[in-house]
């Protein structure tokens, strides 16, 4: 179990190794020179070179790359062009707020969409299924910066039940978390519905029917358990698709998350707040997928028993 | 002995398909004496698994349903029972080994926990007594108790049919139904798991349904059989009878494709043609397009069972005198 760990815990250095190439490719290759939004467009010439040569912008390529890269194993992404506080600071302060919307729109999506997608299977074809299956195909379609609009016109201008954005209450976390995890309940129904459809055909659901347990329990404890990999999967990737989603929610509802701050950075082209957003979002993203991966050990004796 | 255990008349299983409506059951008469093995023979797509899952109340439903017909099982109506009456019979009074074993064990759950969950639905005893009689069963069954807490992963093919058995005695039931339980294993392990079925069949007294297409494994463990063919059931005799005097066509085919050890034999002598499309079953008879014996009446009416000598029923109108024999 342990060898399983660690295992999955050193492919994370590939990915954010590949992640961190990524993002500072394309900040390299952004138009717009960091030093010349520090100092404004009017500075003269030699003021801006001479910035360029102490920030090191005049090193080749790889040097730049190395020296981000070994900046930020110590914790340093660099100072914020806009706050000139550390990136880190900016992000770590706005990191918490991200991570309770995600978490809310993650907890919304499974909430609604595994016990959906359960009694949906059991009744493959009747009148809920067909129902179910209409409404999380809507859910899937819909963009969520468009559903946030419409949430805000229902719910905070003509309903006046919920505050049209801020953070800090429950009542501000609803709207932002229906409106993040709708797709994902969407999809979430959907692939235990489809989980659970494959299993109940298996011999094994048969053999616990054939004991006379009630329906019930086949499918709470022969069925669920055996579906749930391939739904765990999802809900991960889910988790990771709501962060990125974050950008767009957090922006309509003026959430102070990770989301909100990189789009502003991006306008302001604040490439170091950028850079370490992107690599935080995906050290998250990367290490919940880890947890999954931990997950189905537990869930399925099997994939344990490959790494004893 | 007299004292009827299962008695299945008339009975009509249908499924619905893309293709059609198919007929997986039609006209089923079985009967079982209480203490007595009875093979149930027969070509895969013959019904025979069907009609065990319609006795279990299994048939997956939809697209399977049990048209018409009765089931008693010690007198009682199985089919008129409802759902949580069924339950109470299911796996405590009737219970069912499967086909594969690689494919019917639950793979996330212990095999012990497998065996203790029948044992604490059906019988009034604590989670510890429960765990206990289950690790009984595994030993019954010649697996080391301390294999409990293992996965069916963690067992051969062989172990695994064994685990099944274990798991379909745990409450001593009545009538067992085995659906071609060594199939899916090598040779040699079948012997030993057709071995410890019938000792522990004649330790606990269950009577038994052995669902096999294996002439072989009849001979050695039934008392009588029952050939199956497209649907219904052909001929039943004892299996002494069958084995000694064939009626039916279709089981005198049977019989005919075993090569003999006696004479030499260049070629093996199948039964001509294929199984019927059971979508589109031939009228009359079903098996007259593949009988050696056909008449023309074959196709225009439906034999109908006779006992050509007490305890030897066939279904053939060479014994209703209606058709003349090869």
């Amino acid at each position: 179990m342990h060898k399983y760990v660690l295992r999955r815990v050193l492919l994370l250095i590939p990915v954010m190794v590949g992640v961190s190439f990524v993002v500072f490719t394309i900040m390299f290759f952004t138009p717009g020179d960091p030093a010349k939004i520090l100092l404004g467009e009017r500075a003269p010439e030699a003021e801006v070179q001479a910035l360029r040569t102490q920030m090191g912008l005049d090193d080749p390529f790889f040097v730049q790359y190395a020296r981000f890269v070994t900046n930020a194993l110590r914790g340093d992404l660099g100072r914020s062009l806009t706050t000139r506080r550390p990136a880190s600071q900016e992000l770590f302060a706005r990191f918490p707020a991200t991570m309770q919307l995600a978490a809310a729109g993650v907890l919304v999506a499974v909430l609604i969409g595994i016990p959906i997608g359960i009694v949906s299977a059991t009744r493959q074809y009747s009148l809920f299924d067909g129902a179910s299956m209409v409404i999380a195909l809507v859910g899937v379609s819909m963009p969520n910066f468009w559903q946030g609009i419409m949430m805000v016109l229902l719910f905070s201008i003509y309903l006046r039940w919920f505050p049209s954005s801020g953070y800090g209450t429950f009542a501000h976390l609803i709207m932002p978390a229906l409106t993040i995890g709708t797709s994902s309940a969407a999809t979430i129904t959907r692939m235990t519905r489809s989980s659970m459809l494959e299993v109940v055909r298996q011999d094994y659901i048969r053999t616990a029917r054939a004991k006379g347990l009630s329906e019930h329990l086949v499918i709470t404890r022969h069925a669920l358990k055996n579906a749930l990999i391939p739904i765990i999967t999802v809900v991960g990737l889910q988790f990771g698709y709501l962060l990125g989603g974050a950008v767009l929610t957090e922006t309509i509802f003026s959430w102070p998350g990770v989301g909100r701050l990189m789009v502003d950075a991006i306008r302001q082209r604040d490439y170091p707040v950028v850079q370490g957003g992107v690599l935080l979002l995906a050290l998250t993203f990367s290490v919940v997928n880890l947890l999954v991966d931990v997950l189905y050990a537990y869930i399925d004796p099997r994939i344990k028993a490959q790494y004893k | 002995m007299n004292d009827l255990l299962l008695d299945i008349q008339d009975l009509r299983v249908t499924y619905t398909t893309e293709e059609g409506l198919v007929v997986a059951v039609d006209n089923l008469d079985l009967q079982l004496q209480r203490g007595e093995t009875l093979g149930l023979v027969g070509e895969t797509g013959a019904g025979k698994t069907t009609t065990a899952l319609a006795v279990m109340q299994l048939v997956p439903d939809p697209p399977g349903k049990i048209e018409k017909g009765t089931i008693r099982f010690a007198g009682e109506d199985l089919l008129g029972k409802r759902h949580e009456e069924m339950r109470r019979v299911r796996g405590n009074r009737i219970s069912m080994i499967f086909q594969d074993p690689m494919t019917s064990l639950n793979p996330v759950l212990t095999v012990g926990f497998q065996i203790e969950e029948a044992i604490t639905l059906h019988q009034k005893l604590t989670q510890k007594q429960a765990s206990r009689k289950a690790k009984d069963m595994l030993k019954l069954v010649g697996i080391q108790e301390a294999r409990a807490g293992d996965y069916p992963h963690e067992f051969s093919g062989g172990m695994r049919q064994r685990v099944g058995i274990a798991m379909a005695l745990s409450c001593n039931p009545e009538l067992l139904i085995a659906d071609e339980p060594t199939t899916a294993l090598d040779v040699t392990i079948q012997a030993q798991v057709l071995e410890l079925m019938r000792r522990l069949r004649d330790e606990l007294g269950t009577s038994m349904i052995l669902i096999t297409h294996d002439l072989g494994v009849v001979a050695e463990v039934c008392d009588s059989v029952a050939i199956m063919y497209a649907g219904t059931v052909v001929e039943t005799a004892s299996t002494e009878n069958l084995f000694s005097r064939p009626l039916h066509p279709y089981t005198r085919g049977l019989f005919g494709s075993i090569p003999s050890l006696d004479e030499e034999v260049k070629r093996l002598s199948p039964i001509r043609g294929i199984m019927p499309d059971p979508t589109e079953l031939p009228p009359g008879c079903r098996f007259h397009p593949r009988c050696p014996s056909a008449a023309p009446i074959c196709s225009q009416r439906s034999p109908v069972m006779i006992e050509n000598e007490p305890g030897h029923r066939v279904n053939c109108m060479i014994y209703e005198g209606l058709v003349p024999e090869e």
